[in-house]
């Protein structure tokens, strides 16, 4: 009987794919050719890709670098027209112009050391792969290159010792491993210190890099939190911990207002110690959108946050004043506050004062985005469910730090999309202060172009502003897209 | 044992007022008032003592004063003698040109590649991803200084249509150049003529007979047309079978028009080559065609996402119910789909539009006379009254703004799901 059996008895070996459906040939045929509907876009798609491509890079590869003018690119590339070989000359030309505006030459290195270390401070705030030792490696790194920049003996032996110390630092952040690093600490290895320090020191030391000036003016500010800090630590035990914040508030109000000046004039006399001072209508191309957008993004968020507190709370006072503030904001154009900013803002001020045009402009674009991220962060407060808010009050937490703990971290968790849209919304619209005058890349343009030896020149000049734009604003909305990732905690 | 919670009934003392909750509130929102009446009264003084100082009392006269200058692009008459107020009416009715008509083309773009971008092909979903990060991540403003820059040192010049190195495209009726593109206008032999109202003001607004009667008669013919549907529906709910209507719903709009247009005399007014420009024709400048391409070319790059977010926001289970009602898949999409869908793409399609009308006023880098133009460019600066123009300009935009989200809102209410 047992050979009558007609089914198999052995399992027959797996067989490969047939070939249509693996690899680049199957993925082809099921993403690409899947059908006449699809396989006629296809090729459509496909002919007019290979159209502009075949345009583009003979577009891009023209010998053109070192050509002095828009004329002497036609005679290089011949007399059959303007628009089919890109005219590079401009960019070799005024490239560092568009970087940096009339920004003296002698001082450029201070905004790019400026650039460089907002990056060092921005790391720790915005990744969390990177180690703590990595930090101070890179923090002395650009110290140090700029150090050696500087030159001069102290320059150079000051730039030598610090990359030493990164080197030696990073050799040791590279010898051991995370788990051995990870023991270490636990037996009760010293660890550096954390670079969110430097975070905290760097929106002081910014301005003076820029603008240049004393640097006693820096320090006198950042003592104003120390004034506030240590009025905090000794009042609040006596007077109750509200009243000590009020008294420490006043306290640090009355240092910046009355005694920052004096003190560091005083200071200045004792230990002359600065860099020169740059007036703003030097501040120009992408240095001036960068310092424009940063400072309105990293204002705008607290703002925003307390904004969209009072859209949502109960004092109805403080309620009508908010949504009046960010209702009127956001109805008008940005371009009629930046009106306010350069024709307004200075009848506002007591008779005589007289403050600097880009400082106005901050001023009004941080308002701007304020308006606009409390909306974000209001959405995001109004979609986390009542019964957060509620547990919140189950637990016996007050106001400050039920939204400190429970409310905050997740509504803003839930806004980071919304968040980083309107920081890339703020930085491209920094254009907009080309209308008013300045001269950010947009502005230069048109200086550009009205100039006798470019007058003409479109595609290279606008490709080039657009191109860094456009390496600014996606990678911010790429890091949103990581950060979503990292700090999501359902389906997992 | 009982216990009783009373509310403290001690004397009141100052501390309470911030450290009890009954009085907390209410100290907090004085103090913030006073604070605010005390900014505002800051602000206020400053403002006074500094146009004294001028020499300049708050005034709105000017408007009424003459304006001086040309409007290039404007719907209606104008001449440089008129009153600095119907500058800027020119300039809000250019300002609203612009908007509605970049926020057509801004809608047709984003549906088509919202909608390219959901598509299976590989290449096409790609394309379009393409299209719609390099708009977005790319200031508007130097897309219109761009655009700009490209029309007008790439179209040809008038001259060249004389020579022949340039031609009329679209059977000789649309010039091309880099002054502006010149398109046929409507007109008509017997004609009915224009109504004149409110006379000679700055106001006065000139309202063609040709129009109305053409818009009469569409509308009619939309309502007809909607009469034969509830007809066609009344027979369908009664016997089961809907009578085939689209032709005659097609031509009860379509028929009376060409009637109308018949009688009127309607022709097209071609633009030609006279000296050394175009005459005749409506002529769009470059400054509108490059704000108007710009604007609906980033607009449509959110527009897509809008989009492709609410498709996807509908969820497949959706679509499999419908086909299991036994729906073919056109009345899926027209009763299924779409209205939940658009329940999420309305809202933000209209702040976009709003922020394309804010954008519009982008029109003064590219010398487009829109509001921002007309009232807060020229007539600020001939007249030097900064304070009282960027109030109106600002009015001006406050109101269109808050007009379009009540409408929003209005729309938020109808479309809300009605729970229960």
């Amino acid at each position: 009987m047992s050979d009558l059996s007609y089914v198999r008895s052995e399992i027959l070996p797996e067989r490969a794919p047939p070939a249509s459906s693996v690899g680049v040939v199957g993925w082809a045929r099921a993403n690409l050719f899947n059908g006449i509907g699809n396989s006629i876009p296809t090729i459509l798609a496909l002919i007019f890709i290979w159209y502009v491509v075949s345009f583009l890079v003979s577009w891009v590869f023209s010998p053109t670098w070192s050509s002095e003018s828009l004329n002497q690119c036609r005679e290089i590339f011949g007399a059959d027209g303007g628009h089919s070989a890109a005219c590079w000359g401009v960019i070799r030309e005024r490239w560092v112009q568009l970087l940096f505006g009339f920004y003296p030459e002698a001082e450029r290195w201070r905004p790019v050391v400026a650039f460089g270390l907002l990056f060092v401070a921005l790391i720790p705030v915005l990744f969390n792969m990177i180690s703590r030792r990595m930090n101070w490696v890179l923090l002395l790194a650009v110290l140090g290159l700029a150090a050696l920049y500087l030159g001069g003996v102290l320059g150079v032996i000051l730039g030598l010792a610090l990359l030493g110390a990164a080197g030696f630092i990073g050799f040791k952040a590279f010898s051991t491993s995370k788990e051995d690093r990870a023991a270490q600490i636990a037996s009760g290895a010293k660890r550096l210190p954390n670079p969110l320090i430097f975070s905290a020191i760097f929106p002081f030391i910014a301005p003076w890099l820029l603008w240049g000036g004393s640097i006693w003016m820096p320090i006198a500010a950042a003592l104003g939190f120390v004034v506030g800090f240590f009025a905090f630590r000794f009042l609040a035990p006596v007077v109750g911990s509200l009243a000590g914040l009020i008294i420490a508030v006043v306290a640090a109000l009355i240092w910046w207002l009355f005694l920052t000046t004096g003190f560091a004039g005083l200071m200045q006399s004792i230990i002359p110690v600065g860099l020169e001072h740059v007036e703003s209508r030097n501040f120009g191309g992408f240095m001036l959108s960068t310092t424009i957008g940063v400072v309105a993004i990293a204002c705008s968020l607290p703002i925003g946050i307390v904004l969209a507190l009072g859209r949502q709370s109960d004092l109805l006072i403080v309620k009508a004043l908010c949504v009046g503030f960010i209702e009127f904001i956001r109805g008008v154009p940005l371009i009629t506050l930046l009106f306010v900013a350069s024709t307004l803002l200075n009848i506002f001020m007591p008779p005589g004062t007289n403050f600097d045009i880009i400082l106005r402009v901050l001023i009004m674009v941080t308002l701007f985005a304020s308006a606009y991220m409390a909306e974000v962060i209001r959405g995001g407060l109004a979609a986390l469910p009542r019964g957060q808010y509620e547990a919140a009050d189950a637990l016996g937490l007050d106001y400050w730090k039920a939204q400190r703990l429970i409310i905050m971290p997740q509504a803003l968790k839930i806004s980071i999309p919304g968040i980083v849209s309107t920081f890339i919304g703020v930085f491209k619209d920094t254009v907009l202060v080309s209308i008013i005058g300045l001269l950010d890349p947009l502005g230069l343009s048109n200086a550009i172009r009205a100039d006798q030896a470019w007058n003409g020149i479109v595609w290279e000049l606008y490709g080039f502003i657009a191109l860094m734009f456009f390496v600014f604003c996606f990678s911010m909305s790429r890091y949103s897209m990581y950060l979503e990732r990292r700090l999501r905690t359902d389906h997992r | 044992m009982t216990t009783i919670t009373d509310p403290h009934q001690g004397q009141f003392r100052l501390s309470m007022l911030l450290y009890d909750s009954r009085y907390r509130s209410m100290t907090i929102q004085i103090v913030a008032l006073i604070g605010f009446l005390m900014l505002l009264g800051w602000l206020l003084s400053n403002t006074a003592q500094n146009l004294a100082d001028l020499g300049k009392e708050p005034s709105f006269s000017f408007m009424l004063e003459p304006a001086g200058y040309d409007i290039n692009q404007r719907l209606l008459e104008y001449d440089s003698q008129d009153t600095h107020l119907r500058a800027s009416l020119m300039g809000l009715l250019n300002t609203l040109l612009v908007a509605v008509m970049g926020c057509i083309t801004a809608t047709v773009i984003g549906v088509i590649v919202g909608v390219l971008r959901l598509s299976p092909n590989w290449i096409v979903s790609r394309l379009s991803a393409v299209y719609v990060e390099g708009f977005r991540n790319v200031p508007v403003l130097l897309w219109i200084v761009f655009i700009m820059a490209v029309l007008i040192e790439t179209l040809p010049q008038p001259r060249a249509f004389r020579s022949g190195d340039a031609t009329m495209s679209l059977w000789e009726s649309v010039a091309v150049t880099n002054r502006g593109i010149y398109i046929p206008e409507p007109l008509f032999s017997r004609s009915l003529g224009d109504i004149h109202l409110f006379g000679a003001s700055s106001l006065r607004f000139d309202v063609s007979l040709d129009l109305l009667a053409l818009l009469a008669v569409l509308i009619a013919g939309i309502l007809t047309s909607v009469l034969i549907k509830r007809r066609a529906d009344v027979v369908q709910e009664a016997t089961g079978v809907r009578p085939r209507t689209w032709h005659w719903r097609l031509g009860v709009i379509v028929l009376p028009i060409l009637l109308v247009l018949g009688i009127l005399g309607f022709y097209l007014g071609y633009p030609a080559l006279k000296g050394f420009n175009f005459q005749g024709g409506t002529h769009l400048r470059n400054s509108l065609i490059a704000l108007w391409l710009a604007l609906s070319l980033y607009t449509g790059a959110f527009i897509a996402e809008i989009v492709r977010a609410g498709i996807l926001a509908v969820s497949k289970g959706q679509t499999e119910a419908a086909s299991a009602l036994g729906l073919r898949p056109n009345r899926t999409m027209s009763l299924v789909i779409l209205p939940q869908a658009l329940r999420v793409i309305i809202p933000p399609l209209i702040s976009n539009y709003l922020n394309l009308t804010k954008n519009s006023s982008l029109a003064i880098a590219v010398g487009y006379m829109d509001i921002t133009g007309t009232l807060g460019g020229i007539t600020m600066n001939q007249t030097g009254r900064e304070l009282e123009t960027v109030l109106l300009l600002m009015l001006v935009y406050l109101t269109i703004s808050l007009t379009i989200s009540a409408v929003m809102n209005w729309y938020n209410e109808s479309v809300k799901l009605k729970e229960r």
